[in-house]
């Protein structure tokens, strides 16, 4: 069971770190807040004893964020790197969707019916397997081959088709 | 409370364990190269040389600390104090002998890959912040050598996976009981220890700090304190590494008749001497060569030894009825 007195800072730390992502203005800064947002998620995940998705959030997510980086460094026009993450003028609409969504998300919390007590789950990583490739094994290999088509597309765009 | 003292004095223990060897680890290294290349080594500090690294690390920490003006202050900071965090954190599952092992969790090598994969992090931004073009291609050096050779490493490991069926290291050890997985998996060895050799970026893929063509890549601007985090987190990246392969390949602390910790450490000093040795052989390999080696070959011998080991748990399966 989780203590109260250790989630919410935690909780509080994810948000003010997630709300650093969006306001640094050096878009590497944001993309290292990023971490620290996967790491805090991570620790959450620890605490509800789901060891295999903390670890992988770590792995997949934090590890990677160092490819953002790259990426972020390749693709950034601007001279001035304190300027590369610039915001616009939409903050009133933006605001809106957030709250849609907060609600949407509060909503789906309050009526769900699966609680945290009842699951006893010793083996997580087995339980996600036996999911992966029982019951979900077609869904599994469609979400695999989507990705797939996505990447290779996505080189075809930035490469062109040679004829 | 009581298990935050535990905590702490594990940590203790793992810090002492790698400073002490690091420490020595840094005058074999040398001594090493040297009786390789058939030249003394150190030799003047203390008999036979064995106080050079103790002076060498007095000498650095007199050092001025100087931090580039042009540089991400922070960051720059950050990543030399933050560097030796995943490269500590991986101790904590490594079974060091006999009932030994911090925390054995039953995720215990996937967390091992899952933290180590942090470490190229640290040494980007290292690399980024100093607003050095030299430090900045290392650093997307480090981050394109380490992401992609982590692929074929987490792949051979699978078939160690497939056969003791864990990620548990004491199960892994156990299942190594009557034949070492070495003998077993002798191609998932190598490729785990091509590979690993890229993660450290030690020679032949040294390519992220290539003197001749940039400087000291990601810490060409450190000095002093800061330069020694790195380059310590270095080492105990490889004495983790050498472990790692010691308790997945070579039996773990299992072995007659000496205590358990010492066939432990016998066999990881083993392994550390095999990446002295590929490091002080072979020339560096080109960028190019490096990024082609990785995916026309590594990758798709490792593919084939996942399939092959699937096989074979087949037929001994259906052997045994």
């Amino acid at each position: 069971m989780i203590s109260p007195y250790v989630f919410w800072p935690i909780a509080v730390l994810i948000v003010v770190f997630a709300i650093g992502v969006v306001h640094f203005k050096n878009i590497v800064h944001s993309a290292l807040m990023l971490i620290l947002t996967f790491v805090g998620v991570a620790v959450v995940f620890i605490l509800l004893e789901a060891e295999f998705l903390a670890f992988v959030q770590i792995l997949v997510y934090a590890g990677a964020i160092s490819i953002l980086i790259v990426f972020a460094v390749m693709l950034t026009r601007r001279i001035d790197m304190n300027e590369s993450n610039p915001f616009n003028k939409l903050r009133w609409i933006s605001l809106i969707f957030c709250l849609g969504f907060f609600g949407l998300i509060v909503r789906i919390v309050l009526t769900s019916r699966i609680s945290y007590e009842k699951l006893a789950v010793q083996d997580t990583m087995g339980a996600i397997a036996d999911g992966l490739f029982g019951n979900y094994m077609i869904p599994f290999e469609v979400a695999a081959i989507l990705l797939l088509i996505a990447i290779a597309g996505a080189i075809i765009l930035t490469k062109g088709v040679k004829d | 409370m009581e298990n935050i003292s535990k905590g702490l004095v594990y940590f203790l223990y793992v810090v002492a364990f790698v400073l002490l060897n690091i420490m020595y680890l840094i005058y074999l290294e040398r001594k090493f190269s040297a009786f390789l290349q058939q030249r003394p080594g150190p030799n003047r500090v203390g008999p036979r040389g064995l106080m050079q690294t103790l002076v060498d690390v007095v000498k650095l920490f007199s050092k001025e600390d100087i931090i580039p003006e042009k540089a991400d202050r922070w960051v720059f900071r950050l990543a030399s104090l933050l560097v030796m965090v995943p490269a500590l954190l991986v101790y904590v599952v490594l079974p060091f002998g006999k009932n030994m092992v911090i925390a054995d969790l039953n995720l215990g090598l996937f967390y091992f890959l899952a933290v180590a994969s942090l470490s190229s992090v640290f040494v980007l931004m290292a690399g980024w912040g100093s607003r050095n073009k030299f430090s900045l291609l290392g650093g997307m050096r480090v981050v394109a050598q380490v992401i992609s050779y982590e692929i074929p490493m987490i792949f051979s490991l699978l078939g160690i996976v497939m056969l003791s069926g864990s990620l548990k290291m004491t199960e892994i050890v156990s299942a190594q009981s009557k034949v070492w997985f070495v003998f077993l998996q002798p191609v998932a060895f190598v490729i785990y220890f091509i590979a690993a050799t890229a993660e450290l970026n030690r020679g032949p893929f040294d390519l992220p700090e290539g003197e001749q063509e940039i400087i000291a890549g990601p810490f060409t601007e450190y000095s002093g304190i800061r330069y020694i985090m790195f380059y310590m987190a270095e080492y105990t990246h490889m004495i983790a590494v050498s472990a790692l392969a010691t308790t997945l390949f070579l039996g773990g602390p299992s072995g007659p008749v000496l205590p358990s910790w010492l066939w432990f450490i016998l066999k990881t000093y083993f392994m550390i001497l095999l990446f002295m040795l590929v490091r002080w052989t072979f020339p560096r390999i080109r960028l190019d060569h490096m990024m082609n080696f990785n995916w026309k070959y590594l990758i798709p011998i490792s593919l084939a030894n996942i399939l092959l080991t699937g096989i074979g748990i087949q037929i001994f399966q259906l052997m045994k009825g």
